[in-house]
């Protein structure tokens, strides 16, 4: 039973300021992901709840506990580090007594979760070899082994499979959320990989220079991006996004891109949810590559457009479709649109349309 | 994979392995000079050419470490045959070994080799741990002025020590520090310890952070990381610096002149001292230099696997 809450997290580096009122709350056993681009500050607020970071301002409770004050061996948390950080002069064996042995535990009940925590990694027949002799993968298994033996509070990982190469990575992710639903340990986990966050986390935190852009489920934060960095940060391929201006025209909403001549048809009711703000102007649409939806030959919705690029990613394609002066990337089945310069019908999905307001890039929360 | 080699990287495979049995000869030859000469008969030490083959004796190390004294007569046949073998050779010399009672009187040079053993360990232990301390902190934690206290540091090593010899030595006088061991213990860890500083950091900064941070969140505190975790990875390094740190207070010579010249005196000015007059017994004198040699050539041989080792063997992804 851990519960970790942030209160008004403040870090500066000098007089650079890499964290910026940070608020979290994160309940027990939950998976929590921080997600960001390098120098966002996910690493650095990590580091501070391991204790290996000092913060300027705000509380980190552990259970309710302000702990900021207390030194990283006793917080009772358990950390993995990117560069797995064995020791290598210690085998694997003893690699993972290591934080036993700072406690009182005899020999025998040493032994006794050593073999316990390889056995449930698959890594018993590694015991005694060297970390210099291990895969990467193996590596990564034996500094989770080390931070799960104590059973700690809580457990802390920062971008733990981002040495691995591709293939490994995935096999790991599966491996640390099979994990994670068998033991059962509130985590956090740092990473800038977004399928890893989607794949793993209960709930995603998304970070940009030093502030905290969405706290949501991976659903949430895909569906309903609250900006437009979550926007284009969350997906692949990335959300076309445009500035739009929308119009009444008998009955629909017309949105326009690009200063095309044709809009796109939206239900009536946007006219009403966006309250105006069409009028100011200062209207961006957001809509994933999903949400723009091609046919060949016309239909009542769809306006003519122009295919520019094509580009086969296997099981679909990406077309770069010219609407105005701007372009949209749709996604659609492999091979469907033939060639550049073939001539097409587009329609957004008024579902999967997002829209924010230009100047603050805050969404503004209109769903269709 | 084999390695395909063209003829022109086998040709210059071989003139490389030359040029190193080259190199290593013309190293080796003032070893084996020494070498020879302590096993020679005395008179065959200052032939001309040099002689090559010879019957080796251990007379000149029988010499070094007796006090003798020159023979006006020769020696009475029946005290010859009651000789042990080894004090034969001596009267074969000319010379009688001194005796207090039945005790055969040693010569100075034990005393002068524990000498020099004493005061190379000593500092070399002290200059070396302190160098791996200060080095510790100069790589882990953040220091005002640190890059100006490193150049401090490194800037005791600028003027050549013979230069601040006299002042040295009125200033030991005064504090009675003169012909002391631990006089010449601080004397060498200060010669030593920039040297140990910059090396250490230098192999500070090779080992990751993370093992100590791994450490610290696994319930130890920065002290048991750095003995556990720090001083072991180091090892390469505190080796490498030890030897080096070693070989340097093991040979000085000028400071051990000046400062010493009794009890504390070390065997770099007691070896030639032994020279003395009339005809120098460079043999004896050779015995006592080959003698000298061994021990940093047994301690470096010791820590050869980790002087050669890399730093760290890829248990950490970067």
């Amino acid at each position: 039973m851990t519960q970790i809450e942030l209160r008004g997290i403040e870090k500066f580096f000098g007089a650079v300021q890499v964290i910026h009122d940070l608020n979290l709350a994160i309940a027990d056993n939950e998976f929590i992901v921080l997600l960001g681009q390098s120098g966002c500050g996910k690493t650095t607020t990590l580091r501070a709840i391991a204790g290996l970071e000092t913060i300027d301002q705000g509380d980190i409770l552990i259970d309710g506990k302000a702990v900021q004050h207390l030194k990283a061996a006793d917080r009772d948390i358990a950390m993995v580090f990117q560069s797995f950080s064995l020791y290598p002069h210690m085998t694997v064996f003893e690699n993972i007594a290591f934080p036993l042995r700072a406690t009182r535990m005899s020999r025998g009940e040493v032994d006794r979760s050593v073999h316990e925590i390889a056995r449930v990694l698959r890594i018993t027949d590694l015991l005694d070899k060297r970390p210099s002799a291990l895969s990467g993968g193996d590596m990564q298994r034996v500094a989770i082994g080390r931070a799960l033996v104590r059973r700690p509070k809580a457990m802390l990982m920062d971008e733990p499979i981002g040495a691995l190469d591709a293939k490994l990575r995935e096999e790991m992710r599966a491996e640390i959320k099979r994990l994670h639903i068998k033991q059962g340990s509130t985590t956090i986990y740092v990473t800038h990989d977004q399928i890893e966050a989607m794949s793993l986390a209960d709930r995603i935190v998304i970070m940009h220079e030093g502030f905290i852009q969405q706290v949501g489920t991976p659903d949430d934060v895909y569906s309903h991006p609250a900006n437009l960095f979550v926007a284009q940060f969350v997906g692949s391929p990335v959300m076309n996004i445009a500035e739009a201006g929308v119009a009444d025209d008998a009955g629909t909403a017309t949105v326009t891109v690009g200063g095309a001549p044709k809009g796109f048809e939206f239900p009536r009711d946007l006219l009403a949810k966006l309250n105006g703000h069409a009028a100011n102007g200062g209207l961006t649409l957001g809509i994933r590559p999903e949400g723009v939806l091609v046919r060949h030959d016309a239909a009542p919705g769809y306006i003519p457009v122009e295919a520019q690029i094509i580009e086969p990613l296997g099981s679909f394609d990406i077309v770069d479709l010219k609407v105005g002066s701007k372009m949209l990337r749709a996604r659609t089945k492999a091979g469907y649109v033939s060639g550049p310069g073939e001539k097409v019908h587009v329609r957004l999905d008024p579902e999967q349309a997002h829209f924010f307001d230009t100047a603050s890039g805050k969404s503004l929360g209109v769903r269709l | 994979m084999a390695a395909v080699r063209t003829s022109s990287e086998v040709a210059l495979n071989r003139i490389a392995i030359v040029a190193v049995l080259v190199a290593t000869l013309i190293f080796l030859a003032p070893i084996y000079w020494i070498a020879s000469t302590a096993f020679k008969p005395k008179e065959l030490a200052v032939s001309v050419p040099p002689t090559v083959l010879f019957e080796p004796e251990v007379t000149p190390f029988i010499r070094l470490f007796t006090k003798r004294v020159q023979m006006q007569k020769t020696v009475d046949p029946q005290v010859y045959e009651a000789a042990p073998w080894w004090e034969k050779r001596i009267y074969d010399g000319g010379e009688r070994v001194l005796k207090v009672g039945k005790d055969v009187q040693l010569s100075q040079y034990p005393d002068r080799f524990m000498n020099s053993l004493i005061v190379a360990i000593v500092s070399t232990v002290l200059a070396v741990g302190m160098g791996t301390f200060t080095a510790y902190g100069f790589s882990r934690f953040k220091i005002a002025g640190e890059a100006d206290l490193l150049f401090f540091i490194l800037s005791t090593r600028m003027l050549p020590p013979v230069v601040v010899a006299i002042p040295m030595f009125l200033m030991y006088r005064m504090v009675g520090l003169n012909d002391s061991h631990i006089g010449l213990i601080i004397l060498y860890i200060a010669f030593n310890l920039s040297f140990s500083v910059w090396l250490m950091k230098g192999f500070m900064d090779e080992i990751p952070k993370e093992y100590e941070e791994a450490a610290l969140v696994d319930g130890y505190t920065r002290m048991q990381a750095f003995f556990r975790i720090v001083l072991p990875e180091a090892a390469t390094g505190i080796a490498a610096t030890a030897v080096f740190c070693f070989i340097t207070a093991w040979n000085e010579y000028a400071f051990a002149l000046i400062m010493t010249n009794r009890r504390a005196q070390t065997a770099p000015p007691f070896i030639p001292s032994q020279i003395g007059s009339g005809l120098p017994d460079w043999t004896t004198i050779a015995a006592g230099t080959f003698l000298f040699l061994l021990p940093v050539a047994i301690f470096t041989f010791l820590l050869r696997n980790h002087l050669l080792r890399g730093v760290t063997f890829g248990a950490i992804r970067k």
